[in-house]
């Protein structure tokens, strides 16, 4: 890899943020044409409802340069019905994501593929002649990982939920 | 209202609605009925404290509450219909968003079960508006309806103002409540920043104190802060120079030798000179739109910035700033006030004022009009004492140009959005805020063909505004970049129109034509003699240009100043003109 390429790279870094908005009519929408009227990149965005029943978190992943890492903070903050915003890139957090992975198999694939799935502490769920469906936890990098490792057999379908994450309260890993 | 004042009973949504307004204290309404509000239309039959202003399209109605909110500095107020009543609306909003000018515009909504049917009129305005205002809301329940409407003023008014919508189904209108006006608001998200950072403040005073060439750079949030007062006491006491964007025209005096006029693509030379030669730049209420900047990397490349500014999201957006303060201009400009004092800045004007000798405004005048002496002569009539109403084009620059500002909410224009067509219908809303000064709404020959339907309104109510045409028989801005910029290949931008004097008469107000320039003053003094709405046609040279001239995009190097050898329009018609530089100066 050469400089400049590692400069691109690392200015164009992937961000994960966390913010809290009221449960109201239309919050997701403004968020999402947020991203779409300012031309921000959006890799994934979960929602969904939290301990406040008035309240959702929402889970952004986006990449981009400081500065437009900085512009998304601040609109996000300015949308009326944002409650907090937190990039958690710069914390220590957790992050999982669920995937159903439906993958071909057949006699000679099958006990190949358990294996990936039990390395990767997945299971398998659902299970035909012809396929295998896995369903594969972890952080987004893991699925990524596992996906890949399958990838081979021929996967038929996938179906990703996108990021959920958390600020964590115990420095260190658990 | 009319109407008993028992404030605990059952009311129909159309009444809470208008008790609503009544409470925010919302003197008029503009706007435009149909099937789904015709409820609120009923009661409004019965309210004195209200008055409603029937314009002839929605946008015009849009425009109106726009030029009364920039004339007054109070919320403009909007009601149409649903479909097409609401779509109609949208390019008023997106004008008033782009110029964060505080707006609450109603539109009426197909019933709640029908939302998402394609019911006759249906449209799904709050998605079609949301990334054109501050926010928006479908109400959903008739007891929330007070509230949000509450909410709806409080989030048009505070922080950096905007249009607001809130759509109003059918049902909701119908379905009864009790009514209560919430007294206060609280709002668990939306927390604003008025004051400055004290140590951004103190940063912001040590490079003051050390600016040798200090120039402020003044925007429509100035004025939209309410703080000409403060700015125009801070350039005094420190002596520092002003440019103003063409929204903060009028944010600082322009009889005073510290201004500069106007800075950006049709700036004076001198203010964009003083820009570029810069060590300090302090933005006020400004964004470092392109239209100020032009080519990014090469403006003002030598100084040091601050930038004041209510919108944490325009910090930093365009052009890096050294020291930004996110605040109320108001507020950040009293708290900077005490720890500033007087800089010596006397080489500094020197410098400034021999560009100004050098390089003033200028055109060349003759015996056909110029739209400059046009508006020289508005200026010089009115002693600056005028609410100018622009549209778009070339003639707007030149009202930026050759019209010496003195106070604020006196120049309205489209600034963000450039929207043609704007002009005549804000002057409706300016004429309603204010009486103590004439409105004078000023349009080219093709913008004023976009609402001219508005003329009906300013006669059914006799509206007193002076309706100037400038009529060049071109989309001359468009045409002016084709010359420049196109080898005069002109397509698409010579146009015809009514007979303005003819078409004054139609609709009922006297008109006026002026076609040489020894009949300009005379019509002028007629027009503002009027005492109700009145039209002056201005034909003038068809092909003249606006400079100075940054082409889009460029640097300060690039800027254009009137050629020597501008080309001699006279020749073109049957009259050989002798023409003669005539001058104007701000400052
Ligand atoms: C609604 C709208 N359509 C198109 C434009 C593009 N435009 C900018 S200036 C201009 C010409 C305006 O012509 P006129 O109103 O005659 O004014 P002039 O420039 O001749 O003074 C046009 C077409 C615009 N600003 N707004
Ligand atoms: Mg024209």
């Amino acid at each position: 890899m050469d400089a400049n390429q590692a400069t691109a790279e690392q200015s164009q870094k992937k961000h994960t943020i966390s913010l809290l908005v009221e449960n109201k009519f239309g919050a997701l929408n403004r968020i999402a044409g947020l991203f779409s009227a300012k031309g921000y990149n959006l890799e994934s965005i979960t929602v969904g409802p939290t301990e406040d029943e008035t309240v959702s978190r929402m889970t952004i992943v986006t990449q981009g340069d400081d500065d437009i890492i900085e512009q998304i903070i601040k609109q996000l903050n300015k949308l009326i019905n944002t409650l907090k915003v937190i990039d958690l890139t710069y914390e220590s957090f957790m992050e999982r994501e669920l995937a159903l992975i439906k993958v071909s198999t057949n006699e000679k694939t099958r006990s190949e593929i358990m294996q990936i799935v039990e390395i990767f502490q997945g299971k398998i769920i659902d299970i035909s002649h012809k396929t295998v469906t896995v369903e594969a936890t972890g952080s987004g990098q893991k699925v990524d990982a596992i996906v890949k490792m399958l990838k081979p057999f021929h996967i038929k379908e996938i179906s990703r939920t996108g990021r959920v994450a958390l600020k964590r309260e115990f420095v260190g890993e658990v | 209202m009319t109407q008993q004042n028992s404030s605990q009973r059952l009311m129909s949504g159309a009444e809470i609605f208008v008790r609503s307004l009544v409470e925010e204290g919302v003197e008029v309404i503009f706007g435009y009925p149909g099937g789904v509000v015709i409820g609120i239309y009923d009661v409004l039959l019965d309210v004195t404290d209200i008055k409603h202003v029937l314009t002839r399209h929605e946008q015009g109605a849009v425009h109106a509450a726009e030029g009364y909110a920039r004339a007054s500095g109070r919320p403009g107020v909007t009601l149409v219909t649903s479909g097409p009543g609401g779509t109609n609306t949208v390019t008023g909003i997106a004008n008033a968003y782009l110029d964060s000018i505080p707006l609450v515009v109603f539109t009426g909504q197909v019933p709640l079960k029908l939302i998402g049917n394609d019911a006759f009129q249906e449209a799904d305005i709050v998605g079609i508006t949301r990334p054109i205002t501050k926010h928006n809301y479908l109400v959903r329940d008739v007891k929330e309806l007070a509230s949000i409407i509450k909410e709806a003023f409080y989030v048009a008014t505070t922080g950096r103002p905007g249009p607001v919508l809130v759509d109003l189904p059918k049902d909701v209108l119908s379905s009864k409540a009790m009514f209560e006006y919430p007294k206060s608001i609280k709002m668990r998200t939306y927390d604003l920043p008025y004051d400055g950072h004290q140590k951004q403040l103190e940063k912001a005073a040590v490079l003051i104190a050390k600016a040798k060439r200090p120039v402020l750079y003044v925007g429509g949030g100035t004025i939209l802060s309410n703080a000409s007062e403060e700015l125009t006491k801070f350039a005094r006491k420190t002596k520092i120079p002003v440019t103003t964007t063409l929204n903060g025209l009028g944010a600082f005096p322009e009889s005073d030798e510290l201004s500069l006029g106007m800075l950006g693509m049709h700036g004076t030379w001198y203010s964009n000179s003083a820009v570029n030669y810069a060590d300090l730049l302090i933005a006020v209420g400004s964004r470092f739109d392109d239209r100020v900047t032009g080519k990014l990397e090469s403006f003002s490349p030598d100084s040091k910035k601050i930038h004041i500014d209510i919108d944490p999201t325009n910090i930093s957006k365009n052009v890096k700033v050294d020291v930004p303060i996110v605040g109320d201009v108001k507020r950040v400009l009293q708290q900077l006030m005490p720890l500033v004092k007087a800089i010596d800045t006397k080489d500094w004007m020197q410098t400034i004022n021999n560009w100004k000798e050098e390089h003033p405004l200028r055109y060349k005048n003759g015996k056909l009009i110029r739209s400059q002496y046009v508006i020289q002569k508005i200026s010089e009539l009115t002693k600056g004492n005028a609410v100018m109403v622009s549209d778009v084009g070339q003639h707007q620059m030149w009202m930026a140009q050759f019209f010496s500002y003195q106070q604020p909410r006196t120049h309205l224009t489209s600034g963000g959005l450039g929207t043609m067509g704007f002009s005549l219908p804000a002057s409706i809303g300016a004429a309603l805020a204010r009486n103590d000064m004439p409105i004078i709404s000023v349009s080219g020959d093709g913008g004023i063909q976009m609402n001219i339907q508005e003329l009906a309104t300013i006669v059914q109510n006799n509206i007193p505004i002076k309706i100037i045409i400038i009529n060049n028989g071109y989309l001359g801005m468009v045409r002016q970049w084709q010359e420049l910029f196109w080898h005069k290949r002109y397509s698409q931008v010579e146009l015809s129109a009514p007979d303005f004097v003819k078409l004054a008469d139609a609709y009922g107000l006297p008109g006026f034509r002026a076609s040489y320039t020894d009949e300009v003053e005379d019509v002028l003094k007629k027009v503002l003699a009027e005492k109700g709405p009145a039209i002056a046609e201005f034909k003038v040279v068809r092909e003249g240009n606006v400079y100075p001239m940054i082409p889009g995009g460029q640097s300060y190097n690039e800027i254009l100043d009137v050629p020597e050898n501008e080309k001699q329009e006279g020749e073109e018609k049957e009259l050989p003109e002798e023409l003669q530089f005539v001058t104007f100066s701000k400052g």
